[in-house]
């Protein structure tokens, strides 16, 4: 049987996640299907066909899916769902928002955060902040299943799929959007960023960020927080890095001011390279950083955007 | 508007977890327990809405050992006004959980759930979804924001990239992040005064509730270690290292 897959998308981009859902779902060799739920969600859906590894795009447009709420998304899933024998999600806010609901419908368990398939019932997926890998076996009928990004090439652009229109299901009309408020950055997002630097509580003062975000704009980079920066005001929540927060793999992760709190560490310690700039040497943060800087980051962060 | 509040008794947050030799599991013996942060937060909003007069009553639930009890009683310290333990040895999957307080939904009747948006010993990030769909309420997942209001209540989420607000029809699910508030710490006083509080007892049989977990669990290993690093002596090193070793810039 097939594997659906959920698209994350505002119906004019797909987002970048979705790739990476799809190589996690190539891992268990059968046909992939991409759910796009929308409101004129075409140019997501053209997106989306030209994922590798996609046989079919299913477009849904319909008012009730403009805002992905999980409500009406969660019941068009679950009259999709007999004919697959997975449906799959990247774990971003909108696939860990709808899946669960999408099983306990189905009533099957659900597997929260895949970081590697084992095979086609068994995944590995990470508990208590990352500090131990469990692998469950489903014998579900249908295996829901969300996919934690990071441990997952995206899937290239390289395809052309059919896309096939579906009809809307009955909206169960439960919940209604009211607004949205998205940071306004020029800068990457976190979660695919190439390079991203963090602030800890080390930072003292939101005002004190502008000194990454200074690093940031030479190098190309996101910034993100620590729980602690976060916790202080420092700055917006969804700049968190950490257990309960984003899930990062850059090829360049620099922590600054930042201790190493494993709940901070299980958010970025797949990186390819850290780097940690900390006055204190003691700080947990060196043990996973392959190139420390034990000084002043007041000092050393004005250094380093001068020698970039 | 009654509030029932699932709170769950997890491995303290400061404490390293160790996995067992034999790969069952961690090691949970003679180890810190503490009630879930986010339920904390949980149950700390419901307590700003009692104070504020949108609440009546609040009644804690929590699904596990007899130990649990412990966990309840800090709710009850906090401001919760009973508590109702779901007694089970099982380590219960969130579908069971949500099966559970579904039963107890129905008898308790709540104008609104208020949850941890995720446990941080299982990580997964299910039962308040679970349990909305279940009841075939709405859900405001990742709440920073709620406000009550009649017949509906307005949850603003923590989502990727930003702040969304959506109306829900009540009864309704909310789970709770880290910023909708920052929880109290219990008084000696209610500390006290919770020991006094009503504590009912119910075994999952009782609720009509199969609590066997769906999945095995193959097995549980040590993450894979990171190599330590080397020191540099300055940034001009640094630099040099990030352009030339790992030449990341």
């Amino acid at each position: 049987m097939p594997i659906l897959i959920l698209a994350d998308h505002d119906n004019v981009t797909l987002k970048p996640a979705t790739a990476h859902a799809v190589t996690a779902a190539s891992k268990l060799g059968s046909d992939i299907h991409l759910l796009v739920a929308g409101r004129n969600a075409a140019p997501a859906a053209e997106q989306a066909a030209k994922l590798a590894g996609v046989a079919k795009v299913l477009l849904a447009d319909d008012a009730a899916y403009e805002h992905a709420l999980a409500e009406p998304v969660a019941a068009l899933l679950v009259s999709l769902a007999s004919g697959y024998s997975h449906v799959l999600a990247a774990a971003t806010s909108v696939g860990k928002n709808v899946l669960p609901r999408v099983a306990a419908l189905l009533d099957v368990a659900m597997i929260s955060d895949t970081t590697a398939v084992v095979s086609a019932d068994i995944f590995e997926r990470p508990i208590y902040a990352g500090n131990a890998i469990a692998t469950v076996q489903s014998s579900d009928p249908v295996k829901v299943v969300t996919v934690r990004t990071t441990a997952f090439e995206a899937a290239a652009a390289t395809n052309s799929a059919p896309v096939e229109s579906v009809a809307a299901v009955a909206d169960p009309a439960l919940s209604s959007f009211v607004s949205v408020e998205l940071s306004k950055s020029e800068r990457p997002e976190l979660t695919s960023a190439r390079i991203v630097i963090s602030g800890g509580r080390g930072m003292q003062s939101g005002d004190n960020f502008h000194l990454l975000e200074a690093i940031a704009d030479k190098l190309g980079a996101a910034v993100g927080a620590s729980r602690a920066a976060v916790d202080a005001g420092f700055v917006p929540n969804d700049y968190q890095v950490g257990q309960t927060g984003k899930i990062v793999a850059p090829e360049l992760y620099v922590a600054v001011g930042i201790s190493g709190a494993i709940q901070h560490l299980a958010g970025m310690k797949d990186s390819k390279v850290i780097v940690a700039i900390n006055k204190d040497e003691e700080a947990p943060i060196f043990q996973v950083a392959d190139y420390g800087l034990v000084a002043d980051l007041f000092k050393a962060v004005p250094e380093l955007q001068q020698a970039l | 508007m009654k509030i029932l509040v699932p709170v769950k008794r997890v491995v303290d947050y400061n404490v390293k977890v160790r996995v067992k030799a034999d790969g069952s599991g961690v090691e949970t013996a003679n180890v810190k327990m503490s009630m879930n942060p986010f339920d904390e937060i949980a149950v700390e909003e419901a307590v700003r809405c009692k104070e504020a007069g949108t609440a009546t009553e609040i009644v804690v639930v929590s699904v596990g050992p007899t130990q649990a009890q412990e966990t309840l009683r800090t709710a009850l310290a906090m401001g919760a006004d009973r508590a109702i333990l779901v007694q089970t040895d099982v380590t219960t999957e969130p579908l069971a959980v949500a099966k559970l307080l579904k039963a107890l939904v129905e008898k308790e009747a709540p104008g609104m759930v208020i949850l941890g948006k995720q446990a941080i010993d299982d990580d997964c990030n299910q039962t308040g979804q679970m349990l909305a769909a279940l009841l075939g309420w709405g859900q405001g997942t990742f709440a920073s924001k709620v406000v009550a209001g009649e017949g509906k209540v307005a949850v603003t989420r923590e989502i990727d990239g930003g702040l969304e607000t959506v109306e829900l029809k009540l009864p309704a699910v909310v789970t709770a992040d880290l910023r909708l508030n920052e929880p109290r710490y219990a008084s000696l006083p209610n500390i006290m005064k919770a020991k006094k509080k009503p504590l009912e007892t119910v075994m999952p049989d009782a609720l009509g509730v199969d609590v066997t977990p769906r999945l095995t669990t193959v097995k549980v290993a040590e993450p894979a270690k990171r190599q330590a690093g080397i020191k540099v002596p300055d940034v001009a090193t640094l630099v040099d290292k990030l352009k030339n070793e790992a030449r990341v810039i």
